[in-house]
């Protein structure tokens, strides 16, 4: 019971120069529960990040539960002992998924029995009250049971160790209570569980009976709750916050809000019965509120209530249904740029440039507006300083922590000097210090200034300083008063009591059924077996809810689909490289009936097409350079007379050789014409045994005798499409992850790099053989083309080649960071291989040096072999062996590869 | 005056965005550089290193000159190999050619008993067999005609034919591929690089926030354009500098400005191409897919890589609808064929024309997206 379950000593975490955690030291007996609190970028999140084992441990020594981290064996006996949700709303759940596939997914990553899953999980669902809407996808929660779902997903393997990163912000307090009662009982039925908790409200901390203070990257403080609370005369957690950070505390005057002057009537911003509907959901229902001038008005309800519809509708984001909105006196019109002028938003989430650093986003923004250079560049600076935001000016605004960006969001909401300033959860995840603050601005902006402000607010303390406020739910405004007022009318001892009373009093009057109380399940506390190694369990799981995902997303398949199809029409027809009706002019300076008999076997030929004849040298140079013409043929003047004097006349053949391809398949046409025409000649001569020809050549056209395009193309084609789709089906599947976060998932749970890839990379393979399907059949019935081989040798060939064409779109997915990149970098890689280096256009047997290497290293070239084997030449494994033991070889290095370059943890 | 600002400030973000994706960049630098020199010093079009195996049943002299008349580049020396593996050596796709002399040919030859010789040729290589086969029977043709004239003077024929090719006179097919891979690179970066940049705003939530910001969907719209494509024109320049000017040797007889400033132009079209097929995904993976069955066309069916002029009809006229078409054509006629714009104006109306209607229906569907 008293072994450490956590013990840290000399840990530092540095990303760049910038110094994220410095010489950390603690240890936490098992079985406690400890509160971590520190203001916005104080480390919190990465302490956390590498007891979760999310980051690589980069200095000093970190033992969880009873070994070190660093340690291999450990670290992976430790994925079915730890459970870590990371910071942000629902970030780690697939929002395709449902409920239950969501825990499912997590149930079967560790390992879980069905029966022990089905029984976690229906107790999980019942004590979370999320029963009922067990089908429902992830994406469409609320915040609330966003962050439900994901203590459910956390806790249904039963961890020993349960880290949260700031859980309840952006929960409303009626969610945030109910969140910690489940948690509370979790802990009374598993005692031996450790929890450690960062958090943003203080009274969230005081409950536990442990705390650590972090401040810049050093641990501040560490201990006993109570003991640590009680260094200060008020007791309370924030002062001895304030007291253990020393000297580098700002003593700040508490907030004093002078009150509002009555005498200003104006309504700035009015809503009248404003009603919304998404389909048959109606999000806002006859909202009606007018706010005057200078007023600070607050939003308070549930998650998923209405307050973020509503606010987008003020701002032209959302057209309404029905009613009216009006901004300063004017309807809300989204084309109306000059109000646009006059308001400042804020979303709820980070929607600033990631890439640009925190100065350079509000001078973006600055310049936006139309701040002239050096007033914009003075109150940039301004308000770097007025929001702390002075170190972090040159840092990448994506790279701050989730506090520090929402300080430079409101700072650019407030760049212009705004009016109207309408604020979604502004202060959401910035710690109370920093709140104060920007209160604090709120208030001069509001009094002096005379700016109006709509805000919505989870924050109780916040809300009472508004001048007035309006509760919502479900769409519906139940209350609308100021704050003295709601406390009196719902009889609550504070306004957070009058708040949670008035929600229960709402959702029963909707939700008749009440809350369901079952008991947690109290199986053994074993911890479930995990395998270590590969498991084709988890990598069924993992396989299961990629194609669950692609099915609920027909768009994508259907383009996968049709997209293949479309291009092998397109393809079969297009490509060929027959040059037939080449555009061709006689310069005939000779008008004799010798040459015009020379030219009529080039206007009988199928391959040449006549166009104008050419008067003159330059207009011969002109049409070429035009390339209207590809080739002009020049009789010189005196050509009958010459042929018939035997002084060999010279005919001159001028090509277009801007595209040599067709200029050296002319030469050659215009050479046969020219022999036909000596042919001719000599016959119509009267010695025509001169030049009989002394021998025969017989050529044979072999496998395709009509020399049709589409019987070598069609085949062809087929390398390049499964090139193209399956690796871009791929390419994002891991990078996906990555940019929307439930790559964490992959970092905490026993899942193995190979798992993982695999996993994803079969429903694409499946798709992809329904493409090989489609397409054989299109070149068989569609184009005709003959199937002379082994049907088995194309289906194992193309089995192979898809493995390996979906292995290349996720190596390149494991490496890059960006979608875009992955995007650009499958399609940039993809097609110098197959198109000029595959044989699909010029026989590989002629390229050399690194195109021939190319082309033997890419895959596209092997199954050219095979499908046009298969089709053609009527070849079977036999004969293809080495193309298919080819093909394998590439999906092995490939998939390699990808394991290699994909990191199970952070740096 | 502003809105000029705006689209510039907006610009210089994209670009910012750009910089920090340093995969993204090196992509870039390989899609300008190896993927433009490799395909360009390394595959020919036409008949090049063509290989061919010979089965001589006869061993005479005559059937050693012909084997010995097949020379490179256009050959490789011919493989003698037994007359039961013709059928496995084509098979293979070891050799494209295989000729057989029969038994006796010399003697038949000279009792002028018109022997024949059977050259078999695997018509699955697209761009050899065809083009391949006539290369050796006029070889062959030229051969026996001069063995059968020996000692006596040569036999003359009534008309001589001199072919020439202009503007590019050795026919080098590695100048066409390195400016074909170039405008096939451009295409896939123009198309990609803006919609995904679009979709990713839209995915990250910043695209609301621009729209609550006084500025208006063209000024988003033209900002992305903008910027893109001055990444993507100075990309070219270097490339068109460095790789195929210096490395390759390609002497460039037109105007690299005027290349350029088509460039703009087509870049123009191509990105306004990509907003609007983001217009119709919802999600990058969609963009992705959708993007293949547009881009992969564009780059084979414009004449960069298979003749115009063999496609069916109906399909020339679509693929005169594509901008990539009207580059193409560009850029050989500009770069090879020093045209100016008096020459080239028809196509640059197309191209112009192509451009003006994908970025004003892109707008519109761009502004209805915002709406919704």
């Amino acid at each position: 019971m008293n072994a450490p379950a956590l013990r840290a000593e000399g840990l530092s975490h540095h990303y760049g120069a910038q110094q994220a955690l410095e010489d950390v030291a603690f240890s936490l007996p098992a079985g406690t529960r400890c509160g971590l609190i520190g203001p916005d970028g104080s480390g919190k999140s990465s302490l956390l990040g590498l007891i979760a084992g999310v980051k690589r441990l980069q200095r000093g020594q970190l033992e969880v539960l009873g070994g070190p981290i660093t340690q291999r064996r450990h670290r992976a006996s430790l994925y079915p002992r730890i459970a870590f949700m990371p910071q942000g709303l629902g970030h780690n759940l697939y929002p395709d998924l449902s409920i239950r596939e969501n825990i499912h997914f997590f149930a079967t990553l560790f390992g879980l029995s069905r029966s022990e899953r089905e029984s976690r999980m229906a107790s999980l669902l019942a004590a979370t009250d999320l029963a009922r809407f067990a089908d429902r996808p992830a994406g469409k929660l609320s915040g609330g049971m966003k962050q439900k779902l994901g203590l459910c997903c956390a806790l249904i393997h039963e961890p020993d160790l349960l880290i949260l990163d700031e859980p309840t912000t952006g929960v409303d307090p009626l969610s945030r209570r109910r969140f910690w009662e489940l948690v509370e009982r979790v802990r009374r039925e598993r005692p031996q569980l450790t929890l450690l908790v960062a958090t943003a409200y203080m009274e969230e901390a005081e409950q536990f009976e442990r705390c650590l203070m972090l401040d810049r990257g050093r641990l501040i403080a560490a201990g006993n709750t109570a003991e640590l609370a009680a260094v200060t005369s008020s007791g309370r957690l924030d002062d001895a916050f304030t007291h253990f950070q020393g000297e580098q505390a700002k003593h700040s005057e508490p907030l004093y809000i002078p009150p509002l002057a009555t005498d200003a009537g104006e309504i700035a911003i009015e809503a009248r019965d404003l009603t919304l509907r998404f389909g048959d959901f109606t999000a806002v229902d006859k909202v009606s509120f007018a706010i005057r001038r200078g007023e600070i008005f607050g939003f308070l309800g549930s998650n998923g209530c209405g307050k973020t519809t509503t606010m987008k509708v003020l701002t032209g984001l959302l057209p309404a249904s029905e009613g009216e909105a009006s901004l300063l006196g004017r309807p809300v019109d989204a084309k109306d740029l000059a109000t646009r002028k006059r308001v400042g938003f804020m979303s709820q989430s980070f929607s600033l440039y990631g890439e640009l650093s925190v100065r350079q986003n509000l001078e973006l923004h600055a310049r936006l507006f139309d701040l002239p250079a050096t007033e914009g560049r003075a109150r940039c600076q301004r308000l770097i300083e007025r929001f702390g935001l002075a170190e972090h000016a040159t840092e990448r605004a994506g790279e701050l922590p989730l506090g520090l960006r929402q300080r430079l969001s409101l700072a650019v909401a407030v760049i212009h000097g705004p009016e109207v300033l309408i604020l979604d959860e502004p202060t959401s995840g910035v710690d109370p210090a920093a709140r104060d603050d920007f209160w604090r601005l709120l208030v001069e902006l509001s009094r002096d200034q005379g700016v109006t402000i709509f805000l919505s607010t989870h924050f109780m303390n916040e809300a009472e300083r508004c001048d007035r406020i309006s509760l919502m739910h479900a769409g519906r405004v139940l209350a609308c008063d100021t704050p003295a007022a709601l406390q009196r009318q719902f009889q609550g001892d504070s306004l957070e009591a009058a708040f949670v009373r008035c929600l229960e009093q709402a959702q029963q009057s909707q939700e008749p059924e009440p809350p369901a109380r079952t008991e947690l399940p109290t199986t053994t506390p074993t911890a479930a077996q995990v395998r270590h190694g590969f498991s084709l369990r988890r990598l069924r799981a993992v396989a299961r809810r990629e194609s669950m995902e692609l099915a609920r997303d027909r768009v994508r398949l259907a383009f996968a689909l049709f997209g293949a199809l479309l291009m092998m029409v397109i393809f079969g027809y297009g490509i060929s490289l027959d040059v037939e009706n080449l555009a061709f002019a006689a310069f005939d300076q000779d008008q004799s009936p010798q040459s015009r008999a020379y030219l009529e076997a080039f206007r009988g030929s199928r391959y040449f097409e006549e166009h104008a004849p050419i008067r003159s040298n330059a207009e011969l140079h002109r049409r070429l350079q035009r390339s209207e013409i590809k080739l002009a043929l020049e009789i010189p003047p005196g050509f009958g007379r010459d042929l018939y004097a035997g002084r060999q006349p010279e005919i001159g053949a001028w090509l277009e050789g801007g595209m040599p391809f067709r200029a050296e398949t002319s030469r050659n046409y215009v050479e046969a014409v020219h022999q036909e025409n000596l042919q001719r000649m000599v016959a119509e001569s009267a010695n025509a045994s001169a030049a009989s020809p002394l021998a025969k050549l017989e050529t044979r056209f072999r496998y395709n005798q009509d020399v049709v395009s589409v019987n070598a193309i069609g085949p062809g084609v087929m390398a390049l499409i499964l090139v193209f789709i399956p690796a871009m089906l791929t390419a994002l599947g891991v990078v996906r992850e990555k940019e929307l976060g439930s790559i964490t998932n992959f970092y905490t749970t026993p899942l193995t790099r190979l798992e993982f890839l695999i996993g994803k990379q079969l429903p694409y393979i499946a798709v992809s053989l329904l493409n090989l399907a489609m397409l054989v059949a299109i070149n068989r019935w569609l184009f005709g083309v003959p199937f002379k081989g082994s049907a088995l040798a194309l289906a194992v060939g193309g089995l192979l080649y898809v493995f390996a064409t979906t292995a290349l779109g996720l190596l390149i997915s494991a490496f890059t960071r960006t979608q875009i990149a992955a995007i650009l970098g499958t399609m940039i890689v993809s097609t110098l291989p197959t198109i000029q280096f595959s044989g699909l256009i010029v026989p590989r047997a002629s390229l050399d040096g690194g195109a021939a290497l190319m082309g033997q290293l890419f895959p596209a070239g092997y199954f050219l072999d095979i499908a046009v084997g298969t089709f053609t030449k009527a070849l079977g494994l036999r004969e293809l062996w080495p193309q298919c033991l080819a093909l394998g070889a590439t999906f092995l290095i490939f998939t390699s590869a990808g394991v290699l370059l994909l990191k199970k943890q952070e740096a | 005056m502003e809105k000029l600002a705006h689209i510039f400030r907006l610009g210089l973000k994209e670009l910012t965005s750009l910089r920090h994706d340093s995969v993204l960049l090196l992509f870039m630098v390989y899609a300008f550089s190896v993927a433009i020199y490799m395909p360009a010093s390394g595959s020919v079009i036409g008949v090049h290193n063509a290989s061919v195996a010979i089965v001589d049943e006869d061993h005479s002299q005559v059937s050693r000159r012909l084997a010995e008349a097949l020379q490179p580049p256009e050959f490789q020396p011919p493989v003698p190999i037994a007359y039961e593996r013709i059928d496995q050596t084509l098979d293979d796709g070891e050799h494209t050619f295989v000729i057989d002399i029969p038994a006796g040919f010399q003697a038949d030859l000279l009792a002028g008993r018109e022997p024949a010789i059977q050259i078999n040729v695997d018509a699955t290589a697209m761009s050899q067999a065809f083009m391949g086969a006539g290369y050796i029977g006029r070889i062959f043709q030229r051969e026996l005609a001069a063995y059968g004239s020996r000692g006596q003077a040569a036999s003359q024929q009534p008309v001589a034919l001199t072919s020439r090719a202009l503007f590019n006179a050795n026919l080098e097919s590695g100048w066409f591929l390195a400016i074909i891979q170039i405008v096939n690179n451009i295409t896939i970066l123009a198309v990609l690089l803006t919609g995904t940049a679009l979709l990713r705003e839209r995915e990250h939530g910043t695209l609301d926030h621009l729209l609550v910001l006084p500025l208006t969907a063209l000024e988003i719209m033209l900002a992305k354009i903008g910027s893109n494509a001055l990444v993507v024109v100075f990309c070219t320049w270097l490339s068109l500098e460095l790789v195929v000017k210096k490395a390759l040797g390609v002497p460039l007889a037109g105007s690299i400005t005027l290349f350029l400033a088509v460039t703009a132009l087509y870049l123009f079209a191509c990105t306004a191409l990509g907003i609007f097929l983001a217009t119709l995904a919802r999600s990058i993976p969609q963009f992705g897919l959708l993007s293949i069955p547009v881009i992969i066309p564009m780059l084979l069916l414009s004449g960069g890589s298979t003749p115009m002029e063999s496609m069916p009809q109906w399909l020339q006229w679509v693929m005169h609808g594509s901008p990539s078409t009207h580059y193409v054509s560009l850029s050989t006629a500009i770069l090879f064929r020093d045209a100016g714009p008096s020459v080239v104006w028809m196509n640059l109306a197309a191209l112009t024309a192509i451009g003006l209607a994908f970025f004003f229906v892109a707008l519109a569907r761009f502004r209805r997206s915002l709406a919704a």
